[in-house]
């Protein structure tokens, strides 16, 4: 009766399972949405402008998609990640050729109402396709050479494709959540130590095809000092805006360094700057732990569904969820060099934040379908 | 295959759970370490980076102080503070700036040089930040600006200040300022806080050595800078401390007076309160109009003030040295009295000339003024008397009375360019020239030529030495607000109200703690008394310019000194001061004290290649002593006015 009432998609099933989401990370992303708009909207200085209406239009759109993702059943989104993740490979092949450039880069796919930015999608994409590949094989021959190619290729393939736009960040993060979730599924440590070395063999040939703004970047990381107006100016000036914040903030709208437009990128990478900078010390930790409280809600959705598939999926995501928050803090706290990584939710951008939504309404999925088993 | 599969299940969720537990681990200790950055960034480092972002956020202008004004004795300004009106650029503000040049062609005097030199300043610098492209408009071009500023957009009228000195008559006794040259940075160290944009500083006279205190403290406008330094807001705005006040004892409506009458010539008039030393006048001729540099000055003007033979640039009355010609008779004759080497009815015969040594010594009278008398010498100024007065008297002896009375060294100390011109004796050139003196030269010496320099002060301070009893004054040129009531004056006031004192002149004088300059004070009466007859009695070499009026009547020494030696030829042809080269002619001086029954003031006139002081010198010294003895009451008053003030 139970099982008939849930296949059956009825009006009354879909109230039932209502009662079945994490509110407090249903509550945690809202709360987090709703600050971002703030922050977008002191990024603009205190204005409705572009950027901070269509942010919150973006968040409105995207939280009702996360919602509507949340209600669909976990066992289809592991039966269509193969295809979502050939037509992400797809997209991102269509990119390559038709892309719209800026800023020297061809990241984005023009779709008249807005800019679709694949490899966003494929942050995403990547751990579906792996939780579904991990899900399927046995454990016994998780370690085996056939089996180890197929993610090994598969995890390559987006990776210089994104690599090449080029968008060494997105690439990277794209790379990091492919092995994590082959790590997690017990592929043995001597192939990861193998992989390294291989990895620091070819770092220096991997060097010579970096881009030269990529290797002043990665040298002005270790070097702020060196050229304070030039590649180093991002860090300084973002140190200084953070630090200047002290314990309670320089209050809202009122953060100069964000106002004076000393602050560099501030809608996108640099909006937790402007954030620590109007808040102060104890709006950066409230931030932080609101960060942490999604990632271990997210990972104790992981820890009680049945199915492996969402167990992989959960730990996936909430560990790339929380690379890419430690990520962009690490960048704008001067702790790792200006790679281009979006803070999730808060910075401005419709590709990442539909992907992080769609991607919670996986999360959400997994808890609201947690005792079905997946074939 | 369903116990394997299940079984598979559960291996896989063991490896999976296991592996979680290590990475969450591994997130916790990453977290940690960006909790203890953002810790150190804002709670550490919080003040250091605030200051920093102090740093990003404003910017500061420093503005120009007023600078302490100058007054005179009475409290008029002779250098002061106008307004003046800038006009300034803001390229940024411009919609087109060479269509903005063109308009303001029409509008203002704006040569093409100046325009050219405009357009790369502009392109040096930032195009929010703004270039002065005036600095001095008048007032009409201003107004005309104004008029039309809503079709000049990009433009500032600024109404700032700047020097201001009302007339010409003090310009070397004041001095003048302009812009800061890289060399006064150099030299000047209290210019380190003050190299500001229309900041103009002391270049002579008073400016230059009152400077640090007349240049106040800068100010500053604050402003909020974005990250491309474009102003946001003006936050805070200081104007600095106006710089001190300053009040000289001159009397401006006299330097004007005195200005007038040296208008043609080149030369330097000095008067001086012969009891407290209070300079009232000061003047030197030609002048400059010290306005010309306020803003740097012309370059053809000053080509012109430095090609001119007569040096207006030179304050004569203190840098100007010439021998002081017969005029130091005064002092040959009173320190042949005072150390007793001659009697004052010691006659001499004048022949127009004398042999000694083998030499032949000229009088300027070439007829020779028969037998005479030390005063009657000293009325028709005999050379020949005085050769034979300083032969007895010998250069030693003459150079310490002259020292005595302030010749050789600098009378003020409120002027970096005073020369101390120079009292020769034996010791000075054998030091000096690294020669021995010749007997001939203390004849010389005795009528003022030869090594003697003076400087116009320097005989103005002499004369009113001997005119008030002969009692050592100290010359001020600025009136200093602890002034104590002078002793000298306090003595005489008290001798007029206690004639019947019994104790002796020089008990009084150690009671008042003077310093008197005689050994007998009949000997200084003598010469005064000299000096009243050759001004007033027939035969005196001033006669000729004598007051009627027992109000304004002066005693006066006139003196010239010569620059070439006459020659034999000159001598016989009888040759006429005016009919020589203007450069050769003698200097004429004229040095005197006024009124003659009550002196109250000593002069010294010098006009530059005049010819003789009795034509050239005296007369002028006639007009200004008429107005000194004029303003003498008002002068008074403003000390009674004072006193009352201070008690």
């Amino acid at each position: 009766m139970l099982y008939t009432r849930t296949s059956l998609h009825t009006p009354f099933a879909i109230r039932d399972k209502f009662f079945d989401l994490d509110f407090i990370l249903l509550f945690s992303i809202l709360l987090l949405g709703i600050i971002s708009i703030f922050a977008q909207f002191s990024s603009s200085g205190g204005e409705f402008d572009y950027f901070s209406k269509s942010h919150a239009l973006r968040f409105c759109v995207f939280f009702i998609l996360f919602l509507a993702v949340s209600f669909v059943n976990i066992r289809i989104w592991n039966d269509y990640s193969l295809l979502i993740f050939l037509l992400l490979i797809l997209l991102l092949v269509v990119v390559k050729f038709f892309g719209v450039q800026s800023q020297g880069s061809r990241r984005w796919i023009n779709l008249f109402v807005f800019n679709l930015q694949p490899s966003e999608l494929m942050k995403v994409g990547i751990i579906l396709f792996f939780s579904n590949y991990y899900h399927k094989i046995s454990s016994n021959d998780v370690n085996k050479f056939k089996y180890l190619l197929y993610p090994v290729v598969a995890l390559l393939i987006p990776f210089m494709l994104v690599l090449t736009q080029p968008d060494l960040g997105t690439a990277i993060l794209i790379l990091t959540s492919g092995i994590v979730i082959t790590w997690l599924s017990g592929v043995k440590w001597r192939i990861f130590a193998y992989l390294s070395g291989l990895f620091i063999i070819l770092a220096p040939v991997a060097i010579s095809f970096l881009k030269p703004y990529q290797k002043i970047r990665i040298l002005t990381f270790l070097n702020p000092d060196l050229d304070p107006l030039g590649a180093g100016y991002q860090i300084i000036q973002s140190k200084i805006a953070i630090g200047s914040g002290g314990l309670f903030g320089k209050g809202y709208l009122n953060g100069s360094q964000a106002y004076l437009n000393f602050l560099p990128e501030k809608h996108t990478d640099f909006i937790f700057t402007l954030y620590a900078e109007e808040f102060g010390f104890f709006g950066s930790v409230f931030m932080i732990f609101l960060y942490f409280l999604i990632t271990y809600r997210i990972i104790r959705i992981g820890n009680i569904t049945r199915s492996i598939f969402g167990k992989l999926y959960c730990y996936g995501f909430a560990t790339a969820f929380f690379i890419y928050v430690t990520v962009n803090m690490s960048m704008v706290l001067g702790l790792l060099p200006i790679v281009g990584a979006p803070l999730p939710i808060l910075s401005y951008g419709g590709s990442s934040m539909l992907a992080m939504m769609i991607g919670l309404g996986i999360v959400m999925s997994c808890k609201v379908y947690k005792n079905n088993a997946i074939g | 295959m369903l116990s394997f599969h299940s079984s598979n299940i559960i291996s896989k969720t063991k490896t999976i759970g296991r592996r979680m537990f290590l990475l969450s681990s591994f997130k916790a200790a990453v977290l940690l370490g960006i909790f203890g950055r953002l810790a150190s960034l804002q709670i550490n480092d919080s003040r250091k980076y605030r200051s920093l972002a102090d740093k990003n956020r404003f910017r500061e202008t420093k503005i120009a102080p007023p600078r302490g004004t100058i007054e005179d004795y009475f409290g008029n300004e002779i250098a002061s503070n106008n307004k003046i009106y800038q006009l300034h650029i803001i390229p940024d503000d411009a919609p087109d700036i060479d269509e903005l040049f063109v308009r303001l062609k029409s509008i203002i005097n704006l040569s093409e040089a100046r325009l050219f030199l405009l357009k790369k300043q502009i392109t040096k610098k930032n195009s929010w930040d703004t270039t002065v492209i005036s600095d001095n408009l008048t007032w009409s071009e201003f107004s005309r600006i104004n008029l039309f500023l809503h079709e000049l957009q990009g433009v500032q009228p600024i109404v700032s200040v700047a020097r201001f000195y009302k007339d010409n008559s003090s310009a070397h006794a004041v001095g003048y300022v302009s812009e800061v040259s890289p060399r006064d940075l150099r030299t000047k160290k209290y210019l380190k806080n003050l190299n500001i944009q229309g900041v103009a500083i002391g270049k002579t006279g008073l400016e230059s050595t009152l400077d640090e205190e007349m240049l106040g403290t800068p100010g500053y406008l604050r402003y909020e800078v974005n990250a491309y330094g474009k102003k946001i807001k003006q936050v805070a705005t200081d104007f600095g401390l106006k710089g001190k006040k300053f009040r000289t004892t001159l009397d401006q409506s006299i330097q004007k007076v005195s200005a007038e009458a040296l208008e043609n010539v080149s030369g330097a008039i000095c008067v001086m309160d012969i009891y407290n030393g209070d300079i009232i006048s000061m003047v030197s001729s030609p002048n400059f109009n010290p306005n010309s540099f306020v803003h740097g000055v012309d370059k053809n003007e000053w080509k012109a003030l430095t090609d001119n033979i007569d040096k207006p640039m030179l304050n004569k009355a203190v840098s100007g040295l010439y021998p002081p010609g017969s005029t130091i008779k005064t002092l040959t004759a009173l320190s042949a009295l005072e150390n007793d080497v001659v009697n004052p009815k010691l006659l001499i015969e004048c022949k127009g000339y004398i042999d000694l040594h083998g030499e032949r010594f000229h009088c300027w009278e070439k007829k020779g003024h028969g037998v005479l008398d030390m005063k009657t010498a000293i009325k028709r100024s005999c050379d020949i008397y005085f050769y034979e007065v300083a032969r007895r008297l010998g250069i030693d002896r003459l150079a310490e009375t002259a020292k005595k009375f302030g010749l050789g060294e600098k009378v003020l100390t409120n002027y970096a360019e005073e020369k101390a011109g120079t009292v020769p004796n034996t010791k000075w050139k054998l030091s000096q020239v690294g020669k021995n003196w010749y007997i001939g030269e203390t004849l010389h010496s005795g009528i003022g030529q030869g090594y003697f320099l003076s400087t116009p002060i320097q005989l103005c301070l002499m004369t009113a030495q001997l005119a008030n009893g002969g009692f050592k004054i100290k010359p001020r040129i600025l009136v200093d607000d602890n002034n104590e009531a002078n002793s000298l004056q306090k003595y005489l006031d008290y001798r007029n109200e206690n004639l019947n004192d019994p104790n002796s002149i020089d008990q009084q004088i150690f009671n008042f703690n003077l310093e008197p300059l005689f050994r007998n004070q009949e000997n200084i009466n003598f010469i005064k008394d000299a000096m009243f007859v050759a001004s007033n009695e027939p035969g005196g070499t001033s006669y000729g310019s004598r007051h009627g009026d027992k109000k304004f009547m002066f005693a006066g020494k006139t003196g010239s000194s010569q620059i070439k030696k006459f020659t034999q030829k000159q001598r016989e042809a009888e040759t006429k001061q005016k009919d020589i080269a203007y450069l050769e002619r003698d200097h004429a001086w004229f040095i005197a004290f006024a009124p003659v029954d009550d002196p109250k003031y000593a002069i010294s006139v010098l006009v530059e290649h005049g010819g003789s002081g009795s034509s050239a010198a005296a007369p002028i010294a006639k007009k200004v002593i008429k107005k000194v003895i004029e303003r003498h009451e008002i002068r008074t008053a403003q000390v009674n006015q004072q006193v009352g003030q201070n008690t």
